[in-house]
């Protein structure tokens, strides 16, 4: 299991990176939220993938973290994906600006000679 | 501690005197001036108060703790050194104040020239009067400040703006020299504290850091007492208004380094290293400083020349080691600042009468200016070290210094007494010229202005200084003499030998080169009248020595070329290139770290392959590399897909007991989605071109993915290696224990984002804030290409009759969401839930009917005022953080019970509940302000932007690279 987890988030994470060496603004928002699920799970996995043991105590009691999940990495995780809509939209509103500013859609603005 | 009253009023006056000054109008000459001088003359005071303590032996200080922990407190302390340099600041600084009244003119902005000068006063007392190490950097600091800026007074001025600069470059290149030094000197200590630096001395010398640390303080002492090789700076600065060259240049800012040398010779001085690095720079200051002012046409640049070299004398006599050369060294510190400051007003005189400075046009004043002529002769006079003039007693001194180090076996030592006196001869020369060629000779008709004596209150301060020249001249020891010895004393201290003040010491050594030297220089200015009258610039022999020259070349390498080519060969402003180096320098940085290491599988037993779990990352994995493989020509595809991985995500979460995660992440998919379906129709077409890319391109892609095929192997060995070892015991164990006994509140997630870190989750919503008022802020002037400015069309003709029933059924379902998100939000904190997933989700709601009855309809039914909702969310969050300050706990501490509320069950009622609902409005107001201001962008009538400038490179744009 732990394999198929890691692959996924190779795949996700690789997949972020090649488009976000892209040269289209669309690329690089798709790559970006991408990299954000693969950053978010890697997080998530420094509490392990526990099954059936979500951290929800019971009224009255303390919790015991062998029997429950871990609960940082989900707190964690669960700002970063709010920020992480936060700055997909920023950089949506950036992107359709330097559209009409620049007339194309290139990360700077225009492509170069090379 | 009225000491300390005395102290801090010394150097907080001239600074307060500074405020005030900047603030009164443009034509205050006369309220300027008698606020500037009553502030020097205020602060005299306050150095004279000390002073009685000082005689006495009681060295007066002040200490303010501010990081004791750092060593760093701000003490203020004068001893009798201190208390002469004090007594020069604040008394040459009136007399100044005195003399630029009628020396500026009535164009020159006043207040500036005031504000600057006074603030200038206070950052030099602060600076003699520092015991602390940082602290005297730190006013060292200032001092190059507002030196810069009294120099540059006259901006229109070019000459004035470059010898600003040259200034401020030279010095404050030397200060950070001496900051590092200054800490390696704290370190060698383990104080910053003079007084315990001053008690070091045998644990300084000794240390393997001495000579480091030594460069590094010298460096900063002679660049500001502009030494060789750091002495062209000065002659460049008298572009400055005279009177800031009257006080920067003979009493204050290029005293500083001396100042900082005396203060740290007794524990510094007696090394070979000392000897050496100041011995030749002094000399070679001393003796070219001196060749260079004869030939010098403008009558303040000879004084700068001469300055320097009367600067190289002192340092010279400090690097001897010996305490009575440092008795002599004091003392005509003190000399030089009478009857240099007396010079350059009277070469202001000249300029402020006649127009001119130049040496080659002035004739023959004497006739005009008699009163003046004489006060110039006397102050030259005593430059020139003329009997019965103060500057001859502490020539005499230097003289027989210089024979009494002569003795010893080195080269530079036995040089001294022939160095000393070729000098003396220079001097007398220079001396002369000054006044031979600017007070005798025949009248001359030839100048801008009809000369004639200055008003009489500008000559007072050349006066008063003149008259000290003579009385400690005459009388040293009944004058000088009880003051000196406090400075000397407190320098030396139980090492301070007998010396005498006396005019005479019979008919010995010192006296014959004395009386040599005179006539010496008498002769030489015979010889050299030729050569000075045909009036050529430069110096002879010295021409190819331009400091000024070498340092615009370096200035320009260093800023210019060097710069240009270091961007060319390191910077891009392309960012592929910043985001490839990025993934690439990240990819370097975990190998590196992991190196020693390495990356082996952990230790923990496998758990067992799910195949739903498999299924699903198949599917997952698919759609990433799909979304991957498309978002360049079809764009709605790699949305879909990418939507799939944001989905297989979640489940994900739901599966590995995450169902907060779960829930935060749908909404946030749906939304984002809805996003980015709103910004599509704003990009340019892209139609697909197969095998169009040269190989170039295509060996450029091969790279990016191996690139990104090395990112994701390593990010798929870092977790496997995390995820196969047993997790350490953090602080999650904290949060679960303390979850429902203290935040009250069964979903430890929920508490920990409310209540335990409830502050950061305020930053975080304070960004969403920020972010939406950003998007709405940009969106504003939102110009779209010309080519997208139509409808697009999918949406000409009637749209609304396609999504009529859907348009029903969501108005139905309008109310359900809506009840759903207070649900959610209101079991958040027992069960999953919360703010955020609420918000989200009522914001869903909203986006649903603009969706399917479009904007226009929904805008006629429905407000939302989504600003309202996020002002109202922060502040709900932020008051109910406030609201435990009121009573006496930290910021956000949480309060819980429950409410029964009969048969509905038991209703939470923590405050954390109050914060979170203030996250709801806020994410709420802030998402529907982002999804409502995008969707606008439609049904604006828009402006086109104008047409982007057509560049060569447009060709390659439409041929789809990469």
């Amino acid at each position: 299991m732990e394999l198929i987890l890691a692959l996924a988030i190779g795949v996700l994470g690789g997949s972020g990176v090649w488009l976000l060496m892209r040269p289209r603004t669309f690329q690089v928002i798709i790559g970006l939220s991408l990299l954000s699920y693969a950053v978010n799970l890697f997080i998530f996995s420094m509490g392990r993938f526990p099954v059936g043991r979500p951290p929800v105590l019971e009224p009255g009691t303390m919790g015991d973290p062998a029997v429950f999940a871990d609960p940082l990495p989900q707190a964690l995780v669960l700002t970063a994906i709010v920020i992480g809509f936060a700055t997909t939209a920023l950089f949506l509103v950036v992107m359709m600006a330097a559209r009409g500013l620049t007339g194309g859609d290139h990360v700077d603005g225009r492509a170069r000679d090379r | 501690m009225p000491d300390a009253l005395y102290l801090s009023a010394a150097i907080l006056l001239p600074y307060l005197g500074a405020a005030i000054a900047a603030l009164l109008p443009n034509n205050a000459r006369h309220l300027e001036a008698w606020l500037a001088g009553g502030v020097a003359l205020l602060s005299l005071c306050m150095v004279w108060l000390c002073y009685a303590s000082i005689a006495n032996g009681a060295v007066p200080r002040f200490e303010i703790p501010w990081v004791p922990e750092l060593g760093l407190n701000l003490i203020l302390r004068m001893d009798g050194f201190a208390s002469v340099f004090a007594v020069m600041i604040a008394g040459i600084g009136f007399l100044v104040v005195l003399y630029a009244r009628y020396y500026m003119s009535q164009e020159d902005p006043i207040p500036r020239f005031f504000a600057f000068l006074l603030a200038f006063m206070g950052s030099m007392m602060g600076l003699v009067l520092s015991g602390n190490l940082i602290q005297l950097v730190f006013f060292w600091e200032l001092t190059s400040l507002f030196s810069f800026l009294l120099i540059g007074y006259w901006q229109h001025s070019a000459s004035a703006r470059d010898g600003a600069r040259m200034a401020l470059t030279v010095t404050s290149a030397g200060g950070l020299a001496l900051l590092a030094g200054m800490l390696l000197l704290g370190h060698i200590v383990g104080s910053y504290d003079l007084e315990r630096v001053l008690a070091s001395g045998d644990v300084i010398r000794s240390h393997s850091l001495y000579l480091p640390t030594l460069i590094l303080i010298l460096m900063g002492a002679l660049t500001k007492s502009a030494q060789f090789p750091f002495h062209f700076w000065l002659p460049q600065a008298m572009a400055a208004p005279t009177p800031v060259s009257a006080y920067l240049h003979s009493a204050t800012l290029v005293k500083a380094g001396i100042f900082l040398m005396a203060r740290l010779w007794p524990v510094m001085a007696g090394t070979e290293a000392w000897f050496w690095i100041l011995g030749a720079s002094g000399m070679i200051t001393l003796l070219v400083g001196a060749y260079v002012a004869i030939f010098q046409h403008d009558l303040k640049g000879l004084l700068a020349y001469s300055t320097i070299s009367h600067l190289g004398l002192i340092t010279l006599l400090l690097s001897l080691s010996s305490p009575l050369a440092m008795v002599a060294a004091i003392f005509h510190t003190m000399n030089h600042a009478t009857f240099k400051a007396s010079l350059f007003m009277a070469a202001g005189i000249i300029d402020h009468e006649t127009g001119t400075r130049d040496i080659r046009r002035l004739s023959g004043l004497n006739e005009s200016m008699p009163f003046t002529a004489r006060l110039a002769l006397v102050a030259a006079a005593a430059m020139a070290g003329v009997p019965l003039l103060n500057g001859f007693i502490s020539k005499e001194m230097f003289f027989t210094e210089a024979l009494t180090a002569a003795s010893a076996p080195t080269l530079m030592h036995s040089m001294l007494p022939l160095v000393a006196t070729v000098a003396g001869i220079f001097a007398v020369t220079y001396s002369l010229r000054f006044i031979h060629g600017a007070f005798f000779g025949p009248p001359t008709d030839d100048l801008p202005r009809k000369p004639h004596e200055p008003p009489q209150w500008m000559r007072v301060p050349v006066e008063i200084l003149v008259l000290g020249c003579m009385v400690v001249g005459v009388l040293p020891a009944a004058t000088i003499g009880p003051y000196l010895d406090v400075a000397v004393r407190s320098v030396l201290g139980d090492a301070t030998p007998e010396y005498s003040l006396a005019v005479w010491h019979g008919f010995n050594l010192p006296l014959v080169m004395s009386l040599f030297a005179l006539a010496g220089g008498v002769l030489l200015y015979h010889l050299l009248q030729p050569h000075l009258r045909s009036g050529v610039e430069g110096t002879p022999l010295l021409r190819g020595l331009d400091g000024r020259r070498i340092f615009d070349q370096a200035m320009v390498f260093l800023s210019w070329r060097f710069a240009r080519t270091l961007e060319r060969l390191m910077g891009t402003s392309r960012l592929q290139m910043q985001l490839r180096l990025m993934v690439c320098v990240t990819i370097l940085a975990a190998t590196l770290a992991l190196l020693p290491y390495g990356l082996s599988p952990g230790e923990v037993a496998l758990t067992s392959i799910d195949p739903v779990v498999a299924l699903i990352w198949i599917v997952g994995g698919g759609c990433a590399i799909g979304a991957a493989y498309q978002a360049k020509y079809h764009r709605l595809a790699a949305l879909i897909l990418l939507g799939g991985a944001g989905l297989v995500t979640c489940m994900t979460f739901v599966w590995f007991s995450a169902p907060d995660l779960a829930l935060t992440q749908l909404m946030v998919e749906v939304v984002t989605t809805v996003l980015l379906l709103l910004g599509l129709r704003w990009l340019p077409k892209r139609m697909e071109e197969r095998g169009s890319g040269s190989f170039k391109a295509r060996a450029r892609r091969l790279r990016d993915l191996g690139v990104a095929v090395a990112a994701g192997a390593g990010l798929t060995a870092l977790s496997y290696a995390t995820m196969t070892r047993v997790s350490p015991d953090g602080i999650s164990r904290h949060f679960l224990e303390r979850a429902y006994t203290e935040g009250g509140g069964t979903n430890v997630v929920n508490v920990i984002l409310v209540d335990f870190r409830g502050f950061d989750t305020m930053g975080e919503i304070a960004v969403l804030g920020i972010v939406a008022l950003t998007v709405y802020a940009l969106l504003r002037r939102f110009r779209p290409a010309a080519e997208s400015i139509g409808v697009p069309e999918q949406q000409q003709g009637d749209a609304g009759a396609w999504l009529l029933a859907p348009g029903v059924l969501m108005r139905l379902m309008f109310p359900v969401i809506g009840v759903v998100s207070i649900f959610l939000l209101l079991r958040g904190h027992d069960l999953p839930g919360g703010g955020f997933a609420a918000g989200l989700m009522m914001s869903v709601a909203i986006l649903l009917q603009y969706m399917v009855a479009g904007t226009r309809w929904v805008e006629d039914h429905l407000r939302v005022r989504p600003l309202r909702w996020m002002g109202g969310g922060l502040l709900l969050a932020a008051g109910t953080g406030l609201g435990a300050m009121v009573v006496g706990r930290p910021f956000l501490t949480s309060y819980f019970a429950y409410a029964d509320l009969g048969w509905l069950g038991k209703l939470p009622m923590a405050s954390a509940m109050l914060f979170d609902l203030g996250v709801f409005c806020l994410v709420f107001g802030a998402t529907v302000l982002m999804l409502i201001a995008i969707a606008h962008q439609s049904v604006r009538s828009q402006r086109a932007a104008p047409p982007p400038v057509v560049s060569p490179s447009l060709p390659a744009m439409a041929a789809g690279d990469d």
